[in-house]
């Protein structure tokens, strides 16, 4: 039921990447200002986008757990956040040698971008321990749907606050994506390697919860086969086994 | 007598709720004083380690900003975590939750008891740093100040402190997971105080803290009260 | 990738770096989930040998007492 679906995702998402990427190596020209390094910039900033994306997309699924009490919103709400802190490793890494190439440091402490991902990702990264600390699945659920709604409420009004913390000093391509301001020629990858990233997100995710759905059928399985090993196993229950009831 | 209303007639306002909460927590740390000493008690040492720690004997501006968020910061976490032990101990929450109330009125009555703790620590804490650390000394135009940029971080500081207490103090490892949550979501909150108070504690002529900031602060307690508001119910087990 | 290392050297360190860093990621995933999957099957795999096991012995316990029952007859 899943594997049709999944094939044609994760077709998709391989060929939308490396179309992407191609087009980024080949087709977009060297940015004047920085040069080749610009091109961190078509796996960084979707990789980014997507993250945050994903962890207001979780907060929502969250909202909608709460609201219905539907397990399939919290897995949905679980999934997206665990893949949003995957990703916003990679983001971490990327931008990491991003900065070091254009400004010669590791990490840029007035980038407001770079430093409110930086907040959002530590906040995420308690989600798990939050979860793993709640033994009651109900009560793990509904508190962690509670921290996915407050946190993705956080994720917009933490940038406001730490882009007014700063003026700006790099006001460098990642200022342009949102100001419409790139060239079509670097547009078109870029926009590419975006649909790619969600894709990949989507692919990912979808991975991820049938392998949570199969583990849970699993479980379900070993279960039911201890209970009818309980029923058959003659020095635990001999009364209820097959043979000595004929013989009665 | 207005009985003929769709409501049951024995709910309790609201405000009725609240002030009777409110009077509890306010008896509960009167008799048995142990949330308020601590943070103050903790503030103080704190100010005491930042002078060894950033060996000098007084501080100013920036520098002096950021030791009194530190502080307050750490001291409210503390304060935060112990915010709901003692209702979930004596199963306070369950007898509110047999009450005919609003369950919000907790939400209320805890954010108001933890913002007047916040306050009553303040009082304390900021004449020691002044007396202690703080270079250019007080004018009472600055008291003023400060006192509203407090009040305004107090506010955010105790509604996410309150939240995330209630939710903290269900987990098997509510100390340790508390200011792992609590902190990154009150950067915002240090980063805007902090950049308000620097001006109104620098040595050279001290300044009127920046609008926006307090505007992004006013915005920050808006969201997140109202955010708890909506979800604090939640919290709460049936 | 490495051709166009040569022809734009400065940078492109940095560039194959991020690109690396970003395939690593996604190398580590699968290797991740192949594991978790390695671990499913193999639960799957004692879950089938106990079903056989069960089948194998209500078989065995059909057998028995159908004998049982014709000694008794006879």
């Amino acid at each position: 039921m899943y594997s049709a679906k999944l094939r044609t995702l994760a077709l998709a998402t391989v060929i939308t990447l490396t179309g992407a990427f191609v087009l980024a190596a080949y087709y977009a020209p060297i940015e004047a200002d920085q040069g080749f390094s610009q091109k961190i910039f078509y796996v960084h900033v979707p990789m980014a986008i997507v993250a945050l994306g994903g962890f207001v997309w979780g907060g929502i699924q969250g909202l909608l757990y709460l609201r219905t009490r539907d397990p399939k919103h919290d897995m949905r709400s679980y999934v997206a956040i665990h893949m949003s802190v995957i990703l916003g490793i990679g983001v971490l890494v990327t931008g990491g040698i991003w900065a070091r190439s254009a400004w010669g440091v590791w990490f840029e402490w007035r980038e407001a971008t770079l430093v409110s991902f930086l907040i959002v990702f530590l906040l995420y990264c308690t989600y798990q321990p939050l979860r793993f600390s709640i033994t009651d699945p109900e009560k793990q659920s509904r508190y962690a749907a509670v921290f996915a709604v407050t946190a993705g409420t956080f994720v917009p009004l933490n940038f406001i606050a730490v882009r007014l913390a700063n003026p700006f000093i790099h006001p460098r391509v990642l200022n342009n994506t949102t100001g419409g301001a790139l060239p079509t020629d670097m547009k078109i990858p870029f926009y590419l390697a975006l649909i790619g990233m969600t894709l990949l997100f989507v692919t990912l995710s979808r991975v991820e919860m049938t392998h949570k759905l199969t583990r849970g059928r699993v479980r379900g399985l070993e279960r039911r086969l201890e209970r009818l090993q309980g029923e058959s196993d003659p020095a635990g229950l001999p009364a209820r086994s097959a043979a000595p009831q004929v013989m009665a | 007598m207005t009985a003929a209303g769709p409501r049951p007639p024995r709910t309790t306002p609201t405000r009725t709720a609240v002030a009777a909460l409110l009077r509890k927590e306010l008896l509960l740390e009167r008799r048995v004083p142990q949330v308020l000493p601590a943070m103050a008690l903790f503030s103080v040492v704190t100010f005491v380690v930042f002078r060894f720690a950033l060996d000098t004997t007084s501080v100013e501006g920036r520098t002096a900003s950021g030791v009194l968020w530190v502080t307050l910061l750490f001291a409210a976490m503390l304060g935060a975590g112990r915010l709901f032990v003692a209702d979930h101990e004596e199963g306070g929450i369950d007898a509110l939750l047999l009450a005919p109330v609003d369950r919000t009125a907790l939400l209320i009555a805890k954010a108001i008891t933890f913002v007047a703790f916040l306050a009553l620590v303040e009082v304390v804490a900021v004449p020691v740093f002044v007396v202690l650390l703080l270079e250019p000394g007080l004018s009472i135009a600055d008291v003023g100040r400060l006192a509203l940029v407090l009040l305004l971080a107090d506010i955010g500081i105790a509604v996410i402190g309150t939240l995330f207490g209630a939710l903290a103090i269900q987990t098997r490892a509510r100390d340790l997971i508390l200011p792992l949550m609590a902190l990154p979501l009150l950067v915002p909150v240090v980063i805007m105080a902090a950049k308000a108070t620097a001006p109104v504690l620098a040595v050279t002529g001290s300044g009127a803290p920046g609008g926006r900031y307090l505007a992004v602060l006013c915005l920050y307690d808006l969201v997140f009260g109202l955010l708890a508001y909506a979800v604090f119910d939640f919290l709460l087990d049936d | 990738m490495l051709t166009l290392a040569a022809n734009f050297p400065d940078g492109s360190g940095y560039v194959l770096a991020a690109y690396l860093v970003f395939a690593a990621l996604l190398l580590v995933y699968l290797g991740i989930t192949a594991y978790r999957l390695l671990g499913l099957e193999k639960r799957l795999t004692k879950l089938t040998e106990e079903v056989d096991g069960l089948e194998r012995q209500r078989a065995h316990d059909a057998t028995a007492s159908e004998h049982e029952e014709e000694v008794k007859l006879s």
